[in-house]
C-alpha cells in the first residue's frame, strides 16, 4: 500500500511541472511581443481584482486589456505610448509605480519624512538622557546644605 | 502635560485617516475622463445590427450612456430604477451592451423591460476600454458638446439620480438654452 502511494506521489510530482507549463503557455504567436507584453503587464494593475497585476489576472477585462496592449505592441507603439493610452482611460491607479506628482509626494517622500522625524526624536531623547545622567558639580549652597544634613543625621545615629 | 497630549493628538490624526479610509469604496477609481471629450464610437445597434449608432449623433443634446450586460448582477438591481428614470423623460438614456451575447441581451430586455432609447453592442469590449470601463454598471452623463460631465461607478441609486445626475442635467440644459 505504502509503495503504491509513494509511486503515485512520485508520478504526480513528475506530471505536475508539465501541467503547469501547459497552463502558462503564451496566447500570442510572437514570443518577442509576448515578452514585452508580460513585462508591461507586470507594471499594471488589474482594475477588477485590484491586488493583481494585468499579467496575472484572469478577469475578462484584463484579457481585453492584454489584447489591446498586444495589438499596440504589434502596431509598433512604444511602452511609453501604451502606458499613456491606459492612464488616459483608467488614471494613474492602473500604474503600480505611480508617477512623482504633487498628489503623490506624500506617497513617495512620506516614509523618508517619517524616518527623519524618528531619527530626530531618537537623537533628542538620547541627548536628554545623557544630560540627565551626567553628574553636575554641586553649587556652594547645595554643598553647605548637604553637609548640614549629613552632620545632623550622623549626630542622631550616634546617640 | 504637553508630553501626554502629543501621542493623543497623533492617535486622533490616525483615527481620522482610518475613518476616511473605511468610508471609501476602494472599488471606485476616479475617472480621468471627467470633463474630457467622450470617446466617439460607431457600433451596431443591439436590436438591429445592420444599423449603427455613433456618439456624434448626440451632439447638441444632454444624454446618458449606461454600460450594462446581462451577466452583470448589479445591473439587475439598477434596471427597474433606470426604467423609472427613463419614464420621467428627463434625459435620454442610451445603453452600451458590454461583452454580452446578443441573444442574452435581447432576452434580458424582453424580461425586464427596456429603459434605453437604443443600445449598442460592444461585443469585444473595445469601446468600453476607451471609456475606461472596468465593471458594469457604469453611467456617464455627456453634455451638448460631447464632454463627459459625470461618471457613476456602480448602480445609479435614487440618491445619485436625484442628488447628482438630475440637477446636473437640468443645469446643463439651462446653460444650453441660454447659449
Amino acid at each position: 500500500m505504502i509503495r503504491f502511494i509513494s509511486v503515485s506521489l512520485l508520478l504526480l510530482c513528475a506530471i505536475t511541472p508539465f501541467a503547469v507549463a501547459k497552463e502558462a503557455q503564451p496566447t500570442g504567436d510572437d514570443p518577442a511581443v509576448e515578452q514585452r507584453l508580460t513585462k508591461l503587464a507586470q507594471e499594471l494593475r488589474c482594475l477588477v481584482c485590484q491586488n493583481e497585476t494585468l499579467a496575472d489576472s484572469r478577469a475578462p477585462l484584463a484579457e481585453d486589456l492584454r489584447r489591446e496592449i498586444r495589438e499596440q505592441i504589434k502596431a509598433g507603439k512604444s511602452d511609453k505610448e501604451i502606458i499613456e493610452f491606459l492612464t488616459a482611460r483608467y488614471g494613474q491607479f492602473i500604474l503600480y509605480r505611480p508617477r512623482v506628482t504633487p498628489a503623490t509626494y506624500l506617497l513617495w517622500f512620506g516614509p523618508f519624512v517619517l524616518l527623519l522625524g524618528g531619527l530626530w526624536i531618537l537623537f533628542t531623547y538620547i541627548k536628554q538622557r545623557r544630560d540627565s545622567l551626567s553628574e553636575k558639580p554641586l553649587s556652594a549652597d547645595e554643598r553647605r546644605r548637604a553637609e548640614e544634613l549629613l552632620a545632623s543625621t550622623s549626630g542622631k545615629e550616634t546617640t | 502635560m504637553l508630553k501626554y497630549l502629543i501621542p493623543l493628538a497623533l492617535f486622533l490624526v490616525l483615527v481620522v485617516f482610518l475613518a476616511i479610509g473605511l468610508g471609501r469604496d476602494p472599488h471606485e477609481v476616479p475617472s480621468p475622463l471627467i470633463n474630457k471629450a467622450a470617446p466617439t464610437f460607431h457600433l451596431p445597434q443591439l436590436k438591429d445590427p445592420s444599423k449603427t449608432f455613433s456618439a456624434d449623433e448626440m451632439r447638441g443634446k444632454v444624454w446618458i450612456l449606461n454600460v450594462w450586460a446581462s451577466w452583470c448582477i448589479s445591473c439587475r438591481d439598477e434596471h427597474p430604477l433606470l426604467i423609472d428614470y427613463a419614464k420621467t423623460g428627463a434625459v435620454p438614456i442610451y445603453g452600451l451592451n458590454w461583452k454580452d451575447k446578443r441573444e442574452d441581451a435581447l432576452a434580458w430586455l424582453d424580461e425586464l423591460g427596456n429603459p434605453y432609447v437604443l443600445s449598442v453592442s460592444d461585443f469585444d469590449g473595445r469601446i468600453a476600454i476607451d471609456y475606461g470601463v472596468y465593471g458594469a454598471p457604469e453611467t456617464y452623463v455627456i453634455d451638448q458638446s460631447g464632454t463627459i460631465r459625470f461618471k457613476q461607478i456602480g448602480a445609479v441609486t435614487p440618491d445619485v439620480w436625484s442628488g447628482k445626475i438630475l440637477p446636473l442635467v437640468q443645469e446643463l440644459n439651462r446653460q444650453g438654452a441660454s447659449k
